[in-house]
């Protein structure tokens, strides 16, 4: 039994060790911006005010355990009638020092939350617009331009300058959803029916992560969303592109899979700018190649990984609105190609 | 004492059913995921059963209803527009569920198209199911008890639900 026990602890100890060694860049510990950062700050104070107030309860109680050693068996345990009014005033003047203490504290730290909260939200004007629509489960982001065709229409990675605030609305196309991105600020609602804002202020690139924070159905933990932070004119290229429709497919294999996407299943509910494809419930694929991963963080995006989720996407990610896609084998090949082709 | 031990049990075998009402199944079997056959080469009666009896699949229907744009001619609740009309109790080519898949795969003259190579079997059934929901001929404890979207109107929850079908309309 000892034994277990310290296999367990042993077990214990790696774990804590391992989260130790754990990437920050996932969490909100590592701020990415200033909104971030004053989360970052909040979270400290809340942090050692707390801690400090732990360690002063603790040691009030082990001082309090020590000095009252032994009283109990000299008086019996009939109670004490006749107190000592000294130490009684003594006692009254430590609790009433105490509860001020604790409003002056409980006070503060929810001026700071109001405040701190008031100032994450008071959205800074932002020069780029993008919007985020959360579906079960996936998210779909846009760019508006100067013009209707302009627009670009992507899914489950979101790019953002650094540097460059960006106002992001936000809108569900079902259930409430919730958008958090640690590295880059606090939660936000998405609700149906109603827009919302965020506003985004990136100040170092990198890759992080996005995740849904409200429950929203059955693969609500899978459903993460990539934001990707570049430097201005690597942003201004890489929407360039995304600008562009999908090349037209140039080998024999995958001009029949651009005919079996638009006129076969995938076109019923999947888009690719500068196809057929026209629809618009399911992500739009129009560079989906040049994406990392597949049904919003379910799988990397590869070949094979492509190929199983084609034939049975609820063996990877059950209850995902993606029916098996039943194809003869020659082509389930032919759109494969088809699909590496659009990037 | 006896009395309530009996009533539990009853009450559990109840719940143990309406389980089964808003069942969810994610993997069908291989052969409604393919592509639709022919509805009168399908074996009757089951399928239509484990789709028309289900709250989950009628929803399911919805869902797709809208994502195909079946609205697009038939309009939101059924009502009709380009296309004819699915509320009434009158049917170009035959209202019965079977008929109604046969509709949906094969397509129909003027403007229905076929999506019999597009849409997988169960989705269909799905549909179906949706379909007859307009015209009340589902069972009560499946019908959708009112629309998740906003409506102008008398809530679906105050309609005369053993009633629902409009007085047909005879030219």
């Amino acid at each position: 039994m000892r034994r277990h026990a310290a296999a367990r602890f042993a077990v214990l100890a790696t774990g804590a060790g391992a989260c130790g060694a754990c990437d920050y860049r996932r969490g909100a510990l590592d701020p990415a911006s200033p909104d971030a950062m004053l989360i970052q700050i909040l979270w400290w104070v809340f942090f050692w005010t707390a801690a400090f107030v732990f360690t002063g309860v603790l040691v009030a109680l082990a001082v309090a355990l020590y000095r009252g050693r032994g009283r109990a068996t000299a008086q019996g345990s009939s109670p004490d009638v006749h107190p000592d009014a000294a130490l009684e005033r003594r006692t009254e003047r430590a609790v009433l020092a105490a509860t001020a203490l604790s409003v002056v504290i409980l006070v503060s730290l929810l001026l700071a939350s109001v405040f701190g909260g008031r100032t994450l939200f008071r959205s800074p004007h932002a020069p780029l617009h993008a919007k985020l629509v959360a579906h079960q489960w996936w998210w779909e982001i846009q760019y508006h331009g100067k013009t209707a065709s302009d627009l670009v229409t992507t899914a489950n990675e979101l790019h953002l300058p650094a540097g460059v605030p960006v106002d992001v609305e936000l809108a569900s196309a079902d259930v409430i959803h919730s958008l958090w991105i640690p590295n880059l600020h606090g939660k936000r609602d998405l609700i149906p029916g109603h827009l919302s804002h965020l506003v985004l202020r990136p100040a170092r690139p990198g890759s992080y992560e996005g995740r849904c924070a409200e429950f929203c159905g059955l693969q609500h933990a899978k459903m993460d969303l990539r934001v990707i932070v570049e430097p201005p004119a690597q942003f201004s290229a890489w929407l360039t592109a995304a600008r562009r429709p999908a090349p037209p497919p140039a080998t024999a294999s995958a001009q029949r899979g651009a005919e079996i996407f638009a006129r076969g299943p995938c076109g019923m509910c999947h888009g690719v700018v500068g196809s057929k494809a026209s629809a618009s419930a399911g992500p739009d694929l129009t560079h989906f190649a040049s994406r990392a991963w597949l049904g919003a963080g379910a799988l990397p995006n590869s070949a094979l990984n492509l190929r199983a989720w084609l034939e049975d996407p609820q063996a990877v990610k059950p209850g995902v609105q993606m029916p098996p896609t039943r194809l003869p084998a020659g082509e389930l090949d032919d759109l494969l190609a088809y699909l590496g082709t659009l990037r | 004492m006896r009395f309530t031990g009996f009533a539990a049990g009853v009450m559990l075998l109840l719940a143990g059913a309406s389980c089964r009402r808003e069942e969810r199944r994610f993997s069908e079997p291989a052969a409604r995921l393919a592509r639709p056959v022919h509805a009168a080469q399908q074996p009757s009666g089951a399928p239509v059963a484990a789709f028309v009896d289900n709250a989950w699949s009628v929803s399911e229907g919805q869902r797709l209803y809208g994502w195909f744009n079946c609205a697009g001619c038939h309009s939101l609740a059924g009502g009709g527009g380009m296309g004819p009309p699915l509320r009434d109790a009158e049917w170009l080519y035959g209202g019965t569920p079977e008929a109604i898949h046969r509709s949906i795969v094969e397509g129909r003259p003027n403007g229905m198209p076929a999506f019999g190579t597009r849409v997988p079997d169960y989705q269909v059934w799905q549909l179906v199911a949706y379909v007859l929901s307009f015209s009340g001929r589902l069972r009560l404890d499946v019908a959708p008890g009112r629309p998740e979207s906003i409506a102008l109107g008398e809530p679906a929850s105050l309609t005369d639900r053993k009633n629902p079908r409009p007085p047909a309309v005879h030219p």
